[in-house]
């Protein structure tokens, strides 16, 4: 559904749910998301959702980032090698 | 300007948060005809940021007839939140497996035994069920205890819920069972005469023979209009939540509980700071420093909210009931645990107010228990 406009070249190649993709310099993760085509599901109610807001507000953008749970993704600027994975239903907490 | 119309009910309720919507809902139960008067936003507003416990272990050391109160509330929750689930269909998320106050230092636990010996001393003969529970026992109910923690204090009545579901479904029972509810209506002026009462708000007029001051830390000021006295002030606590996770805590602690969408409320600080809303670094530390000191695995969580509310505190921190002796037929609730005790206020206060008879279980929250006077 999105496209990468073209004067922005995709240098900072990330793992998008362990696939291989190419953003732009200063693009979120959420951005990440939203090329791959890769939505959550919610906590509770496991409705569908992708980001939204892209400025930090509505929280719908959550993805494990690294191995952490639950990040705002659209806050995270993408990084070379940055592993991304939507968010799927609630984290897990307690003990490891 | 043109003095409005009178517009005249079986019962004026001023104040619409968790004490006021309670007693309204309750009131209208009765089959009472009555207007719920609420000030706005900018009211103080305690029902819109606690934290959600319904809570029996620790209230009313040297009060029984609290302690007693705050039982009777609790067993009464079940049937509100039934009543209301069938009347609005809103789960107000009531649990009750009862709950546990940590102790993260051998001072602090007993003190806490010797506090809880006395609970049940006090109880007479109502039976008081508690257990002082050691860490290595207390490792298998709590996952991830932290290992400052020595133990805790146990008890099988305690519990939790939504408070903001609460309040909803108060309203929503209150206006579908033909209350009216008035928004944007802050009291000022009244004329009071024995069983006949007159308020002004919002440009309108209302009158009716009974009157109930339900305005939490606005009851100060407008109970001595009608005889009554409710010298309350505000009490802050600041309150953190975390980001949601899958359900790990089978239980409410006292300063930690899992809601039913899986955040985590950390709280909450008792601080004497008058009307001052703000929060603080330093107690959100505390705060945060002592969950994670009960559970490591929280410093792993985002906090995602945190705000401060304000308490509505009587000098020893009981309740305040009562009725003006001068003017039969009004009455002042105030309490520092509106959710607790909203079971005892829907369904034991409201009927009593609709009677016309305060029960002599409510005589010692008599706000004459302030009075000098009175006391010698
Ligand atoms: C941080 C914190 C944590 C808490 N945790 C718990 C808990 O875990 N369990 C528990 O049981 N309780 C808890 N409480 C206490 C509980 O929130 C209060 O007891 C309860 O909300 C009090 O309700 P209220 O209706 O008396 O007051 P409020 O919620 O303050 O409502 C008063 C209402 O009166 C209205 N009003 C005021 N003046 C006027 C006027 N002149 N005319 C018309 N309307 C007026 C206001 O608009 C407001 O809606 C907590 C409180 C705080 C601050
Ligand atoms: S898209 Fe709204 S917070 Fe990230």
């Amino acid at each position: 559904m999105f496209a990468l406009r073209p004067e922005r070249p995709a240098t900072i190649e990330v793992a998008v749910e362990g696939q291989p993709l190419r953003v732009p310099e200063g693009a979120s993760a959420a951005v990440a998301l939203l090329l791959a085509g890769i939505g959550r599901t919610t906590a509770l109610s496991g409705a569908p959702r992708a980001p939204y807001c892209l400025m930090g507000v509505c929280f719908e953008c959550l993805a494990e980032i690294d191995g952490v749970a639950n990040q705002q993704a659209c806050m995270v600027p993408a990084r070379p090698g940055m592993r991304i994975r939507a968010q799927r239903g609630a984290r897990r907490a307690g003990p490891a | 300007m043109a003095t409005p119309r009178t517009e005249s009910f079986e019962a004026i309720v001023i104040g619409g948060g968790l004490v006021g919507a309670a007693i309204a809902w309750g009131l209208c139960r009765q089959g009472l005809a009555t207007v719920l008067l609420d000030e706005g936003d900018i009211a103080y507003r305690a029902s819109r940021g606690n934290f959600g416990l319904v809570w029996v272990q620790s209230k009313g050391l040297g009060a029984p007839w609290y302690q007693r109160w705050t039982r009777a509330s609790a067993g009464e929750w079940p049937r509100l939140a039934a009543d209301l689930a069938e009347r609005t269909a809103t789960d107000v998320g009531l649990q009750q497996p009862g709950g546990v106050h940590l102790c993260l230092s051998e001072p602090e636990f007993e003190a806490r035994a010797e506090r809880m010996a006395q609970m049940q001393r006090e109880a007479g003969n109502t039976p008081y069920e508690y257990r002082m529970i050691r860490a290595p026992e207390l490792r298998d109910m709590l996952p991830g205890l932290g290992a400052d923690v020595v133990g805790a204090s146990f008890t099988p009545y305690d519990g939790h819920a939504n408070p903001l579901r609460l309040l909803h479904a108060l309203h929503r029972a209150f206006t579908e069972a033909g209350g009216v509810y008035v928004p944007e209506a802050k009291v000022e002026e009244g004329a009071a005469a024995p069983h006949d009462f007159a308020v002004l708000a919002a440009g309108r007029r209302f009158a009716a023979p009974r009157l109930v001051l339900a305005a939490g830390l606005g009851n100060a000021e407008l109970a001595p209009c009608f005889g009554l006295a409710a010298p309350v002030r505000p009490q802050r606590g600041q309150v953190l939540v975390t980001e949601r996770a899958a359900e790990i805590l089978p239980m409410p602690i006292t300063t930690i509980r899992q809601t039913q969408e899986g955040s985590l409320m950390i709280g909450d600080s008792i601080e004497e700071v008058g009307f001052d809303l703000r929060q603080t670094p330093p107690v959100m530390q505390a705060i945060a420093d002592r969950a994670v000191r009960s559970f490591p695995w929280i410093g792993d969580l985002s906090i995602v909210r945190a705000w401060s509310a304000l308490r509505v505190m009587a000098p020893d921190g009981l309740p305040i009931y009562d009725q003006s002796a001068r003017f039969p037929g009004a009455y002042t609730a105030n309490c520092h645990s509106g959710v607790t005790l909203a079971g005892a206020h829907a369904l034991l206060l409201a009927p009593m107010i609709a009677q016309g008879v305060l029960d002599p279980m409510l005589d010692p929250f008599t706000a004459g228990r302030f009075d000098v006077r009175a006391a010698s």
